[in-house]
């Protein structure tokens, strides 16, 4: 099992520790264990968690039902337009929308940036996402996400790369799609890949989980008990593509616990109606008639950009490793 | 719902997920899950839900709700979002995001005397607290400090934490007892 960091805090003083196992603890209180990590994000499941911009965007966001917010200085199709470094948001931006709404914030830091991580643990945020739609500060390794506090979700386009985003600790996995282009393909494939990755592991002998293991470039343990249980042990949501309240509930339809929607509300003709129509149709995934009534009269759906007309280099999802 | 699921039905109990109202009639108890309250209360208001679940509860229906749950069965709250409703059932004032951020959520050991002598593990995730307990609820639980964290009023409970997340039973085995003893003598 890999290492787990928790941190024990009692009566203002608190004390870093490494243990090689969950233990349990009479200890008066445990912050930052794997299990409060993993329970938020068990807590969102069923849910929409919005990309936003300005406090009055995440006001919108709350209203409509979100669960969450990711907030942001640009939406993922506003960064594949201008082009530049993408960095961490300005710390006024997310205290501001900590300060609009009751549900938890996400914020995201670059790829391998431990500090923009550091920072956003001291902003109070309550999820930081390690994400492949700012720019990559770091082209080798991502944070070591065990010593912090503030649980991680991190991007995934296969099993294998989910399982070494676990082994450094994230306690949430979304699958990438291909942010900012309002195309659906990508998340399709990425969470149908990852779902049948892990049937495949479930479906195979003991014997054969070492070399699957090698082949995902994942460690051992977590394989044999992906194997043993036939799911990840964490809440896994998909992302990038969804515009529409079908969008989403294709997604749920594929085995997503969830949806993040980035650009697809807030790039579209009315944000109000869209937001609480994909709120309805992720809940209501499975019934056509509640979806069909959700996507009337919306306005406008984002402008779109085929993933194949976006070349190689410029593809977010290719980012990570 | 997932893992209040694994635990129900390992108690023996059938689940079913209720978005509608027809699901409502039903079922013979409700577990009101974590989640956000907010998110709660505005999809159960888009589906016409928040009367027949208020009036169920009122008119009996054992319901027994953890975190956003215990939110969504209290009376009164405060530090809710404006307009924000809830079905009701505990006489009680429950204060949202009590504990503060992520990063103060935290696992702990509780006494919970109508539970018996062992002590429950609870994970306490952005946990609300209960403020006040009025005349017609009973405290089941507080923390060190006093604050209480568990309530039931007859066939309402609810829990500022998750018992369901940390492999604890006895809540919903408690609670089970309820559902069973308002079935038989129906």
């Amino acid at each position: 099992m890999s290492p787990i960091g928790f941190r024990f805090s009692c009566r203002g003083t608190a004390v870093f520790l490494t243990l090689g196992l969950m233990t349990e603890t009479s200890s008066p209180s445990l912050v930052g264990s794997n299990r409060v990590k993993r329970g938020l994000a068990e807590m969102l499941t069923g849910g929409v968690i919005m990309d936003v911009v300005t406090p009055q965007q995440a006001r919108i966001a709350e209203d409509a039902g979100a669960v969450a917010v990711m907030a942001l200085e640009r939406v993922p199709a506003d960064i594949r337009a201008q082009g530049g470094v993408a960095r961490m948001s300005a710390p006024d931006l997310i205290e501001a929308i900590i300060a609009e709404v009751s549900i938890p914030v996400m914020a995201k830091a670059r790829i391998g940036h431990v500090v923009e991580a550091q920072v956003l643990q001291a902003l109070g945020v309550d999820y930081i996402d390690e994400s492949e739609v700012l720019s990559p500060a770091d082209y080798v390794n991502h944070i070591d996400k065990w010593p912090f506090t503030v649980p991680f979700v991190c991007g995934a386009t296969n099993l294998g790369e989910a399982l070494r985003r676990m082994s450094e600790g994230a306690a949430m996995i979304r699958s990438k799609g291909e942010a900012g282009t309002g195309d659906i393909s990508e998340a399709t494939k990425h969470i149908r890949t990852i779902r049948s990755e892990i049937r495949a592991l479930a479906a195979m002998s003991p014997d054969e989980l070492y070399v699957a293991a090698k082949n995902l470039q994942a460690p051992y343990d977590l394989v044999a008990e992906i194997a043993e249980t036939g799911a990840l042990p964490v809440v896994l949501f998909t992302a990038g593509g969804v515009a529409t309240p079908a969008d989403a509930a294709l997604m749920m339809q594929l085995g997503a616990d969830g949806v993040f929607v980035g650009s697809g509300i807030f790039r579209s003709g009315d944000p109000e109606r869209r937001a609480a129509a994909i709120v309805k149709a992720t809940t209501f995934f499975d019934d056509a008639s509640v979806i069909a009534d959700s996507s009337r009269g919306l306005g406008e759906a984002m402008v779109g950009i085929s993933v194949r007309d976006v070349p190689a280099p410029h593809r977010l999802a290719e980012r990570g490793w | 719902m997932g893992d209040h699921t694994a635990v129900l039905v390992g108690l023996g109990a059938e689940v079913i997920g209720v978005r509608r109202e027809r699901e409502l009639s039903s079922i013979d108890g409700l577990v009101i899950p974590g989640g956000e309250s907010t998110a709660i209360a505005t999809l159960a208001r888009a589906v016409g839900l928040i009367a027949p679940l208020r009036d169920a509860i009122a008119g009996g229906l054992p319901a027994f709700g953890t975190c956003a749950g215990l939110i969504l069965l209290a009376d009164r709250i405060v530090d809710g979002i404006p307009g924000q409703q809830t079905f009701g059932g505990l006489d009680v004032t429950v204060r949202r995001n009590a504990f503060g951020a992520q990063i103060d959520s935290f696992e702990t050991d509780l006494t919970v005397k109508a539970l018996g002598p062992d002590p429950v593990h609870a994970a306490f995730i952005r946990a609300p607290l209960v403020a006040e307990v009025g005349r017609a609820a009973t405290a089941l639980a507080a923390l060190p400090d006093g604050t209480v964290v568990a309530v039931r009023q007859g066939n309402v409970m609810g829990t500022s934490f998750h018992p369901e997340v940390t492999g604890e039973t006895r809540f919903h085995r408690y609670f089970l007892e309820q559902v069973t003893a308002r079935a038989v003598t129906r």
